[in-house]
């Protein structure tokens, strides 16, 4: 049995809670959140043990591994707790929010032998998989150019209140969205030399990126553009997408489907013809033993768990992986303080202000706390 | 109830195989005309129960089957909850209080809102359950709703938790203030028919997908033929087709062969594919 517990009960913590509890070979022992309500409720009627804080947790339980889901700023505290602790740790994507918080925490890692593994469930769809595959086996040749997409309907109006709208606490498109197709680029293309061109632009939010443009240079004059929004309301929900093109081809893929088209002259492998090739999630997913929202997500869990069991620090995921990804997000924000390289006339091109002025958050501090002043008194009438 | 039912994911962009798929049916589906034409082709093919979520827009679909009663007597909806995005986002939108001011019931504001308010305080999850089912069902008032379905993202989240007595609750208020079955609709069944079993919830409909190749069928095609044969439930096939992947002939003679099978839900966009899906269940259903 490995003894789990889940840190954070927001829509990620309590559908991994639900997924790992539901695992073979898992006992729950303690659910960690600030919010008492909620764990008030789970006690009742699910029987966890809950907590309010890690400190608690461990002063009563000693968990093999802890999944941690809360706000992407509290992950590297937390999880440095835990693992000096001795607890293997599953944490949620981003990793962390610097790439020297990232390192020191793998390091730390290594040096307790722990298991670790971020939450890039990407790596475990069916189709992206097959990319990887298909790129260690040669068959679109040598990579020439990538496009790396992300589109959904997250910021649809001008909005803000949780922490997802705070751009010091990994709020963002960037954070939230690109995060995802970045690290699928790592996985096939490793780590980027340069970046440029990079623009993080507002489309309602205040403080924080709704859209990312970037473009991420490899060795030999290989690039991949990366286009990014989440204030996209033509799409259901979230839609990562990769587009590859090689000497030998061109691969597309999305969670849904591959196609593949595959030149006469090249490697071709097994199960692929020269010219189109279409495969989809139903014969390229692996079943798991609990369903809640994409095999992915019970699958990487499941690889986690399993990974702990055994002892095996090496797996999809590490820490150190998702420290690249980490680590390139730096660099583009870094990157997109610079502007255009290359102006083509006199005018002053004018970049929307992501960061609002002092004075108009001072005036928005002042309205919310008059209203709370007006409720309050109304309330005592 | 009848052997087919029609489901509505093509409706609403849901496709399991293809992204690109799922946008050309939005675009054509974007305008509810044409999803009670296809409602109406249905019909007239002798396909005359809906099973469908909670989807705004069915609001106006159930509205249009209310006003031209008399044209479709037969026209049936089987409501599955709660269409999970629409709470996501209005939580997102309007907060937690506006959301909830936005989905509670008409009859009696105050009342919905002040068993709301108790059931929050006091960790009675139970009325707040109840709250929100009748705010999914206002849609459908005064039309034939004789199964009410749980949503598996619903069923599956709380079967994962072992949040079990939510299964009863549900149930006990479907019945009661809906004379409706309850049905649970799922990822997981083997897993669930025997969570439910042991929380005395009796012949309950379970509707999950089974198909011949075992897409999206947890626990496995041993499990599920094990559970189909032995658990006392009434089992609903949906995704016979696996997204497409298996040929239509092939799909539903299997699915027809599998033990104790009460219903079939298939999605269609045209006239002929509901025609030759009929066909082909009047052909291989011979229980």
């Amino acid at each position: 049995m490995v003894k789990v517990a889940v840190v954070g009960l927001g829509k990620m913590g309590l559908s991994h809670l639900s997924m790992v509890r539901a695992l073979p070979g898992v006992e729950v022992v303690g659910v960690v959140d600030a919010t008492t309500y909620l764990l008030g409720v789970l006690k009742k009627y699910t029987g966890l043990q809950t907590y309010t804080s890690i400190d608690k947790l461990l002063a009563e339980q000693k968990p093999d591994a802890a999944v941690v889901a809360t706000p992407s700023r509290l992950h590297y505290p937390m999880v440095k707790q835990l693992l000096e602790a001795g607890v293997a740790v599953f944490c949620e994507k981003p990793f962390t929010l610097s790439g020297a918080e990232g390192e020191e925490l793998v390091e730390l890692a290594a040096a307790k032998g722990l298991v670790t593994q971020v939450g890039y469930h990407n790596r475990f769809v069916g189709a992206f998989g097959e990319i990887k595959r298909l790129l260690d086996s040669g068959a679109i040749g040598t990579v020439t150019h990538g496009l790396a997409e992300a589109y959904g309907p997250v910021v649809l109006k001008p909005q803000g209140g949780t922490w997802r709208s705070k751009s010091n606490e990994g709020g963002g498109c960037l954070y939230d969205y690109a995060a995802h197709p970045l690290n699928l680029i790592n996985w096939y293309l490793g780590e980027p030399v340069a970046v440029g061109g990079t623009v993080l632009n507002s489309v309602f939010s205040a403080e924080i990126d709704d859209e990312v443009s970037s473009t991420l240079y490899f060795p030999e004059n290989r690039t991949v553009s990366v286009s990014v929004n989440w204030s996209d309301e033509s799409v259901r929900k979230m839609t990562t997408r990769i587009t590859l093109w090689g000497t030998g081809g061109r691969i597309f893929a999305d969670r849904q489907e591959i196609q593949v088209y595959l030149r006469e002259d090249t490697t071709i492998p097994e199960g692929y013809q020269a010219g189109w090739n279409v495969r989809y999630t139903t014969e390229l997913t692996e079943q798991v033993d609990f369903y809640l929202r994409g095999e992915e997500y019970t699958a990487q869990l499941a690889h986690f768990v399993e990974r702990v069991s055994t002892g095996a620090t090496d797996g999809i995921n590490t820490f150190s992986s998702a420290v690249v990804t980490d680590k390139l997000i730096e660099r583009m924000i870094e990157d997109s303080g610079r502007g255009p390289s290359v102006r083509l006339s006199d005018a002053v091109i004018t970049k929307e202000p992501v960061k609002r002025s002092l004075p108009a958050r001072v005036r928005d501090a002042v309205r919310s706390g008059l209203k709370r002043v007006r409720a309050l008194v109304s309330g005592r009438k | 109830m009848d052997k087919l039912l029609f489901g509505d994911n093509q409706f609403f962009g849901v496709n399991h195989m293809s992204e690109e798929k799922a946008r050309q049916q939005q675009m054509r589906f974007q305008n509810t005309d044409a999803v009670i034409d296809v409602l109406k082709d249905a019909y007239d093919e002798g396909v005359t129960t809906f099973m469908c979520t909670t989807h705004d827009r069915i609001g106006e679909v159930a509205q249009y089957f209310r006003e031209n009663r008399e044209q479709y007597p037969d026209f049936t909806f089987f409501p599955g909850m709660p269409y999970a995005h629409k709470y996501a986002n209005a939580i997102t939108t309007d907060g937690m209080m506006g959301a909830m001011r936005r989905f509670l019931p008409n009859e009696g504001f105050v009342d919905a809102a002040m068993r709301g308010t108790t059931s929050l305080v006091g960790k009675d999850i139970e009325g707040l359950v109840t709250l929100l089912i009748d705010a999914e069902m206002k849609m459908f008032e005064g039309l034939p709703t004789p199964v009410i379905w749980l949503q598996n993202v619903v069923t599956d989240l709380l079967l994962g938790l072992g949040f079990n007595e939510a299964f009863s609750i549900f149930a006990d208020h479907v019945k009661s203030k809906y004379n409706a079955e309850p049905g649970f609709i799922t990822m997981n069944l083997p897993m669930l028919a025997s969570v439910l079993d042991a929380q005395g919830i009796a012949s309950p409909l379970i509707c999950a997908n089974i198909n011949k190749i075992g897409f999206r069928m947890s626990g496995g095609m041993d499990a599920y033929r094990k559970a189909l044969e032995s658990h006392d439930f009434r089992p609903v096939a949906m995704s016979v087709y696996a997204s497409g992947a298996i040929p239509a002939d092939e799909a539903i003679q299997w699915v027809c062969e599998q033990p104790n099978i009460e219903a079939i839900v298939f999605g269609a966009s045209s006239r002929r594919n509901i025609h030759s899906t009929k066909e082909l269940v009047d052909t291989y259903w011979t229980k």
